[in-house]
């Protein structure tokens, strides 16, 4: 089921617009990685095979019957990058051209279904395998557990949104409970279908299998002067050199991360008395403090003296706090920097 | 998720609506979308006027309402959890027909109503109004990736024959005697899915080759132009502008 309008608030679903939309540009990147020119054909044939295998109802018993969501089963086939691309290319697909999900929604659901589902699918599935010698079994018992993994971590995932800015005034605990356990026995169905799938393609076209690839074994030519064995071509594309960005972006971001903290966020802080100050209280050695020799400096107490509005006081001693030491451990990290390269070049 | 949705809602005609370039319309529809739901719920009449502007859209397009209704039926599931809100929702409690409901319980479920029916419209008429092709040219000219849409492209190309190889795997089976009753049967269709994978998939590799061999350097050469001027994205401003107005409105009001 897809997530309609007006079923979480503005605010969440512009934030899970924008993480939707950051992790499909990261997986957009490492799925050329993966495919190179080929991608393009390829995945929009694999996401084809996923709004196919969609419709696909799974008897489950009596009358009752399920179906895939294919999120694991496309990131154990094609890799995540890929499997992620897939599903939120059908997700979109089916929310403009067929209004099935929110327009406003479609981050929701991109996060949900393409993201949290092939991404978690494809840890488990490596975690699984990855921890068994190799070979059919651990690739098909993998799949089966990455499935089960993946489907009620997404509910989880819709549960921390709904408690974030769902609409709807009902027990968080009961949504969590609810959504859990239905998705609980969904993954179950979705774990046993998805992996019978990759155990019949592994049958038929174990080179298909992304996540079984290094399991053929290398080719042998008997020829009349004995054995030779054939070295194992290269699979996939040589992976390119990614470019190097430098440490700018970094440096900027952590700038502006550690400045909000300092300057904003800090107000928030908890006021409560840390673990020595309390013990010092508690047993009464605070008795023995002394006052600190720079106590009248100007930001003495995280605050700068002479501002009369706390908030501003504590957010500027903050902000001359992240810039002082930006300032001295840079030259203090730059002038060791220095001295190993003249060193290296001496 | 209910199969058989997977006819597409496209239906042709020569109408002001379906003459707009479709990057105005997805503008739009977004528009739009986002005014729903910023849309306070206690405000009646803005969603009235919500209302309004969707069936006036539907009247210049000249799209029947019993196509919309059919394809509303796509909201069934949630339009089931949110009738079921106000009977476990928390909260003050009122009686309502001898029943005792949650009255936020209530208001939630009005809301979630409202602005999924008015979302599910505007997206219905968008998908009437607009080829699938051309929607998804009027995505890269929005700066969407244009892998993104080169993929979906192909998938939509490719979807109603990957569809029909499932149907007629389904037909094969079921000329066979195969009856789906119970989960014992559950590999017999994961071995006709993982067949259907293996078929894409070689297809793919098969339509990968064939455009090396057209030609293909890895871009998809640009074909359609699709200008858009400034009175065609004046006219299609107008549904979003006038729901924001509303919203806007409504909210100052509450």
């Amino acid at each position: 089921m897809h997530v309609p309008d007006g079923f979480f608030n503005v605010p969440v679903s512009a934030g899970a617009g924008v993480v939707a939309a950051a992790g499909v540009a990261v997986c957009l990147r490492r799925a050329r990685q993966e495919l190179d020119d080929r991608t393009a054909p390829m995945a929009g044939l694999v996401a084809a095979f996923i709004f196919a295998v969609q419709m696909l109802n799974f008897p489950v018993a009596a009358g009752t019957s399920g179906h895939l969501l294919g999120g694991a089963l496309a990131a154990i086939l094609v890799g995540p990058a890929t499997a992620v691309l897939c599903v939120a290319v059908v997700l979109l697909v089916q929310g403009f051209f067929f209004a099935d999900g929110g327009l406003t929604a479609l981050g929701v659901n991109i996060t949900l279904m393409a993201i949290v589902t092939s991404l978690v699918g494809w840890a488990v599935f490596r975690l699984a395998s990855r921890s068994a010698p190799r070979s059919r079994t651990a690739v098909i018992v993998g799949s089966f557990l990455a499935a089960l993994v993946s489907v009620p971590t997404s509910a989880l995932v819709f549960t921390a949104l709904f408690w974030l800015g769902g609409t709807a005034p009902i027990e968080l605990s009961s949504v969590a409970a609810a959504m859990g356990g239905v998705h609980v026995l969904i993954g179950l169905g979705e774990a046993l279908i998805t992996a019978l799938t990759v155990s019949s393609v592994l049958a038929v076209r174990p080179d298909l299998v992304y996540g079984a690839r290094g399991l053929a074994a290398p080719l042998v030519l008997r020829t009349a002067d004995g054995e030779v064995a054939v070295e194992k071509p290269a699979t996939g594309p040589a992976t390119p050199p990614a470019p190097k960005r430098g440490p700018r972006p970094i440096l900027l971001g952590g700038g502006l991360v550690a400045l909000l903290l300092a300057g904003v966020v800090s107000f928030y802080a908890s006021s409560a008395p840390d673990g020595l100050n309390k013990v010092a209280a508690d047993k009464g050695f605070n008795a023995y403090e002394r006052p600190h020799d720079l106590e009248n400096g100007p930001l003495a107490g995280y605050g700068v003296s002479g501002v009369e509005d706390e908030r501003l006081s504590g957010g500027l001693a903050g902000i001359a706090g992240v810039g002082i030491t930006v300032l001295v451990g840079g030259a203090i990290f730059f002038t060791v920097r220095r001295r190993r390269q003249d060193k290296a070049v001496a | 998720m209910s199969a058989g949705h997977h006819h597409a809602l496209y239906l042709p005609g020569d109408t002001p609506v379906h003459r707009l370039p479709p990057q105005c319309k997805l503008i739009a529809a977004m528009g739009f979308a986002v005014a729903v739901v910023a849309t306070p719920r206690e405000a009646w009449g803005a969603f009235g006027v919500d209302v309004l502007l969707l069936a006036v859209v539907a009247a210049v397009a000249r799209i029947p309402p019993a196509l919309v209704l059919r394809r509303m039926v796509v909201e069934v599931p949630f339009v089931l959890f949110a009738v079921a809100i106000p009977f476990i929702g928390l909260g003050e409690r009122i009686e309502v027909l001898g029943v005792s409901l949650s009255l936020p319980g209530l208001w939630a479920a009005w809301n979630i109503l409202a602005k999924a029916t008015l979302g599910v419209v505007a997206s219905i008429l968008l998908a009437a109004t607009t080829e699938p092709r051309m929607m998804l040219l009027g995505a890269e000219r929005l700066r969407l990736p244009a892998l993104l849409v080169q993929i979906a492209m192909f998938m939509l190309r490719y979807m109603s024959v990957i569809l029909d190889q499932a149907r007629r795997m389904r037909i094969a089976r079921e000329s066979r005697g195969f009856v789906a009753r119970d989960i014992r049967q559950a590999p017999v269709l994961a071995r006709s899915a993982g067949a259907l994978f293996i078929r894409s998939y070689e297809r793919g590799e098969r339509v990968h080759l064939a455009m090396l061999s057209r030609g293909y350097t890895g871009q998809m050469p640009v074909i359609d132009d699709l200008p858009a001027s400034w009175r065609q994205w004046s006219a299609a401003a107008v549904l979003p502008a006038l729901a924001l107005t509303t919203a806007v409105v409504a909210r100052s009001l509450v």
